[in-house]
């Protein structure tokens, strides 16, 4: 129990891999697609309908994980936003030799911009790199949750899940 | 003495399904409430809600409460607001306080959706100004865009502590930390993640010990707990705040029920005293139905079903559902209901509303 989400706050490396929506390392090098790092059964089932390519599966009941489907993934991205525990992100690994992209869903004001360097925060919130944002996008479809990509040195594109939060203007 | 055939007391989630269920189905349905907006809660939600696609999963509170509005009026509900009930007395009679004068308000069935109320927390300082409910301070920063304060420490890791710690957040606010004198986080996994990504530490096993400041909050003390959750001495620490939001619990609305002679049943795990309830939600009284948190602490998703199962039980008493309609109609929303109620957040729940259906069938 240690070290768990319940305790922390923050899921385990144990409890992401145990996940069913959490990829392989394997499977993450091969192309982008999202990471869904929910470990509890809550009934939600959200991000099941959204998927247009049957990537995700909850079925009944709907406190199932997510199971994830790499393969069927086209990186779209919908589900980001949409997850009502801001539970799902984008990782790229295929961005650049020594850089991957990163994306997160974000709620705080004000956003940053495109060429921005922010600081990329890990789960529990400690700035561990700087990260230039490559792209951010709020469409009205995505009902007021910005997601931000951020390019990260490749060996912390499993650590960095959000930025830290820029001062008010 | 006015006259309607169902009056609803109370405009949130549950009153407002209630009210649209019974009016579709062609009752004259009367919903009160005391405040000078309808909604509840709702309007405060400024979160995407959890649940399944049937229940408006990823969508924030304050548009489901925008469209439940929508559907009342278009159902031909009468919305009376800054009316507060008083009373509930014999020949389901309610008596009102609208503005400067008391009225009487008769009605054939009487749907409760009182809500409930936050619970309080008493320690040393717990009276300065700057101490103050989880809910208030949402209130303060999503209804009427003030902030409470600067610097804040959330008492309570439940879901309601996380939500309003991560809305103090994106109002501008700094949470200093989120403190739980269990040793475990209450609230989902997931709530918390996106307090602690945003740099907020959750100290489990800590409790607030007192406040201190002269004529407000000027800092918190606080310390570890032991397993009876007593503070350890030589762990306390000093906070910088100038706030203080305890958010450790709720506890039912339930004065209107009580005062009727409605039989009711004590649950901790749903709020302490609830009144016993069929599986329509009819209380020990016959033509009395109560639903949403005044029957158990829940949350707005289930407040909504329950209310939608009261509406469908009174229209159909009132004779505007056939009873195979009716128990069609019920049957489907019994079964969202469960979906809600399932996993390790939501088995507790469903054992402890089992008993209450339970002493009401022993009743």
């Amino acid at each position: 129990m240690k070290g768990g989400i319940r305790t922390t706050g923050i899921p385990s490396k144990e409890e992401l891999e145990a996940s069913p929506g959490y990829p392989s390392a394997k499977a993450l090098v091969t192309k982008p697609m999202v990471v869904i790092e929910c470990v509890q059964d809550i009934p939600c089932n959200p991000c099941e309908a959204i998927c247009p390519n049957g990537a995700i599966f909850v079925g009944h009941p709907i406190t199932q994980l997510p199971v994830f489907y790499p393969e069927r993934c086209d990186a779209c991205g919908r589900c980001i936003p949409l997850c009502p525990g801001q539970a799902i992100f984008g990782v790229d690994m295929t961005y650049a030799s020594d850089k991957a992209a990163v994306s997160f869903p974000y709620e705080f004001l004000p956003l940053p911009n495109k060429g921005d360097v922010v600081q990329g925060v890990n789960r529990a919130g400690e700035v561990v790199c700087d990260a230039k944002v490559l792209r951010v996008q709020r469409p009205k479809s995505f009902d007021h949750t910005a997601v931000i990509t951020v390019a990260v040195p490749k060996d912390l594109a499993m650590e960095v899940r959000s930025m830290r939060r820029l001062p008010r203007a | 003495m006015g006259r309607t055939e169902i009056a609803v007391v109370g405009a949130g989630p549950a009153g407002l399904a209630a009210a649209i269920e019974a009016a579709r189905a062609g009752a004259q349905v009367t919903l009160i409430d005391e405040n000078e907006r309808p909604g509840g809660q709702l309007f405060k939600q400024i979160h995407k809600f959890f649940g399944s696609e049937a229940h408006r999963a990823g969508t924030r509170g304050v548009q489901i409460g925008r469209d439940l509005l929508k559907e009342a009026q278009d159902a031909g509900v009468e919305i009376r607001l800054n009316t507060v009930v008083y009373g509930l007395f014999a020949h389901h009679c309610l008596g009102l306080v609208c503005g400067d004068h008391t009225e009487d308000l008769q009605a054939e069935i009487i749907i409760l959706a009182t809500g409930a109320s936050e619970n309080a927390l008493a320690f040393p300082g717990w009276t300065l100004p700057g101490v103050m409910g989880a809910g208030a301070a949402q209130t303060l920063i999503n209804i009427h865009r003030a902030l409470p304060g600067y610097r804040v420490l959330m008492v309570g890791a439940g879901n309601v502590g996380l939500i309003v710690a991560y809305q103090l957040l994106q109002a501008g606010a700094e949470v200093v930390a989120v403190v739980e004198s269990l040793p475990c986080i209450g609230g989902y996994g997931v709530h918390a993640s996106k307090v602690r990504r945003a740099g907020v530490p959750i100290l489990t096993a800590h409790t607030i010990v007192r406040a201190e400041g002269e004529n407000g909050v000027e800092r918190a003390v606080i310390a570890q707990v032991d397993e009876n959750c007593q503070p350890i001495s030589g762990t306390e620490q000093n906070l910088d705040v100038d706030t203080i939001c305890l958010a450790v619990g709720l506890s039912p609305l339930a004065e209107l029920a009580w005062m009727a002679g409605c039989q009711f049943t004590y649950i901790p795990t749903l709020g302490g005293w609830v009144p016993v309830h069929d599986q329509d939600m009819q209380t020990s009284l016959t033509g009395i139905y109560v639903t949403g948190d005044l029957t158990g602490i829940e949350e707005a998703s289930t407040a909504m079903e329950e209310g939608r199962l009261a509406g469908l039980a009174a229209a159909e008493t009132l004779g505007y559902l056939a009873p195979e309609e009716g128990e069609r109609k019920k049957a489907q929303v019994r079964e969202l209901l469960a979906t809600l109620r399932i996993g390790s957040f939501g088995e507790g729940r469903a054992v402890a509303k089992g008993q209450i259906v339970k002493a009401r069938c022993e009743a």
